[in-house]
């Protein structure tokens, strides 16, 4: 993958180190401080995103500086502020859920339904123009194209059912033994399909900061032992929120006539996700906490993070389709 | 509502049903399941879940149609 393109002072510094010796050039004073909407941000979201993507597939041209210390020190630093910011919007979430039951599948549920947004799924099913469907999938296809890699990372961190449950469900996601199955194979089949490029990491300059974001809290989750609960509340959130969206998604694709492939990628997840979405809730969170009942709450909270996240980045890209719509119109009657 | 369906191991035998509260059921091990017309659907997932509900589009198989039917509308979808 190429390197992406620099969007402010984060991002520029970020990349100007992998371009040299990491540790030559020092962090600029108030590194990140003065970032005010830290999930939007398109700058330091796309820094971080930089950063975690050394432990993925890494850059074309760049040498390995997936350990040096001093860019491992700065991804902390963002990192802290996206965490605390993360804990912030969704703490009322969390509570909410501790206090209305005490069995973990119905807390998920509490939360799943107090987090609200506007309906990308529904937009897409009955709305969409082609373009906006393309738009939709350009934005996916930077998570879609290493689905389920971040959650893959926590496999050695956890034990018994919730191990055994965990690795159940990601034998699922890479293919079940079948490279042709494997679910980021079946999105590059259907970028393929409409013309657009399926190389892993393709379209991440179109990418909006919150859509980074949503990939950044994987990876943010994945990467860190002591975040484990959270990660796996995210999937659970994920999985959970996937399978009749998927189904929606699906028959707007059939709608705008898109190849025949595109609508089978999502028709797969409305079948696997319906599984997945009960493995994860029950066995892999459901294992965990039993094992590890103080981690209940970084489940959760993990749970709110992906639904909040979703929300910000469904609102921005309706947004963009609205004011791509009234400048159509200005146009027109000018 | 009963299950319409039975799902066998590769041996023949009914495999193990765990039960997902007001959801589907999940089947592990399952080589085949054979719906109430005798039709056999093979299975390709290491766990595959099971309608219970009867409003699945894509019987035998869930597709979560159950939410919409038992309990209030999730955000987001």
């Amino acid at each position: 993958m190429k390197l992406p393109l620099a969007r402010g002072p984060l991002s520029s510094h970020v990349l100007a180190l992998l371009e040299a010796a990491p540790s030559g050039l020092p962090a600029p004073d108030g590194w990140a401080d003065e970032v005010q909407d830290v999930l939007g941000d398109d700058d330091l979201q796309l820094a971080l995103w930089i950063l975690y993507e050394l432990h993925y597939r890494g850059f074309d041209g760049v040498p390995d500086h997936e350990w040096d210390p001093h860019l491992i020190a700065l991804r902390t630093r963002l990192e802290q502020r996206f965490e605390a910011e993360l804990r912030q919007c969704t703490a009322g979430y969390v509570e909410a859920a501790l206090h209305a039951s005490e069995d973990l599948f119905d807390q998920v549920m509490v939360v799943v339904d107090a987090v609200d947004g506007p309906s990308l799924p529904r937009y897409l099913q009955r709305e969409a123009s082609s373009v906006e469907m393309l738009d939709f999938l350009t934005q996916r296809s930077l998570y879609h194209l290493k689905e389920s890699d971040p959650h893959a990372f926590v496999i050695p961190r956890i034990d018994g059912r919730a191990k055994v449950a965990l690795a159940e469900l990601q034998y699922d996601e890479y293919g079940a033994g079948r490279p042709a199955r494997l679910h980021a194979q079946l999105f590059a089949d259907a970028l393929d399909a409409c013309g657009l490029d399926p190389a892993y990491g393709a379209y991440v300059d179109l990418v909006p900061g919150h859509t980074l974001a949503v990939n950044n809290v994987m990876s943010l989750f994945g990467l860190s032992r002591r975040l484990r609960g959270a990660a796996l509340g995210h999937l659970a959130a994920f999985e959970t929120t996937s399978s009749v969206p998927c189904r929606r998604i699906a028959g707007g694709i059939e709608r705008l006539g898109l190849p025949t492939v595109v609508a089978a990628y999502f028709h797969e997840h409305v079948e696997a996700d319906a599984v997945h979405e009960q493995v994860a809730i029950r066995d892999i969170c459901g294992g965990l906490v039993e094992d590890h009942p103080e981690l209940r709450g970084d489940v959760l909270f993990g749970v709110a993070a992906c639904l909040h996240l979703d929300v910000l980045a469904a609102r921005g890209l309706l947004g963009s389709w609205e004011r791509r719509r009234e400048d159509a119109v200005v146009r027109q009657v000018a | 509502m009963a299950p319409e369906w039975r799902a066998l191991s590769s041996t023949g035998a009914e495999v193990d049903l765990e039960p997902c509260g007001d959801g589907p059921v999940l089947a592990r091990h399952a080589c085949v399941v054979v719906d109430a017309d005798g039709v056999q659907h093979p299975v390709t997932r290491p766990v595959v879940a099971l309608c219970t509900c009867g409003r699945s589009q894509r019987r035998p198989w869930c597709d979560s149609t159950h939410k919409s039917v038992r309990r209030s509308p999730t955000s987001g979808a």
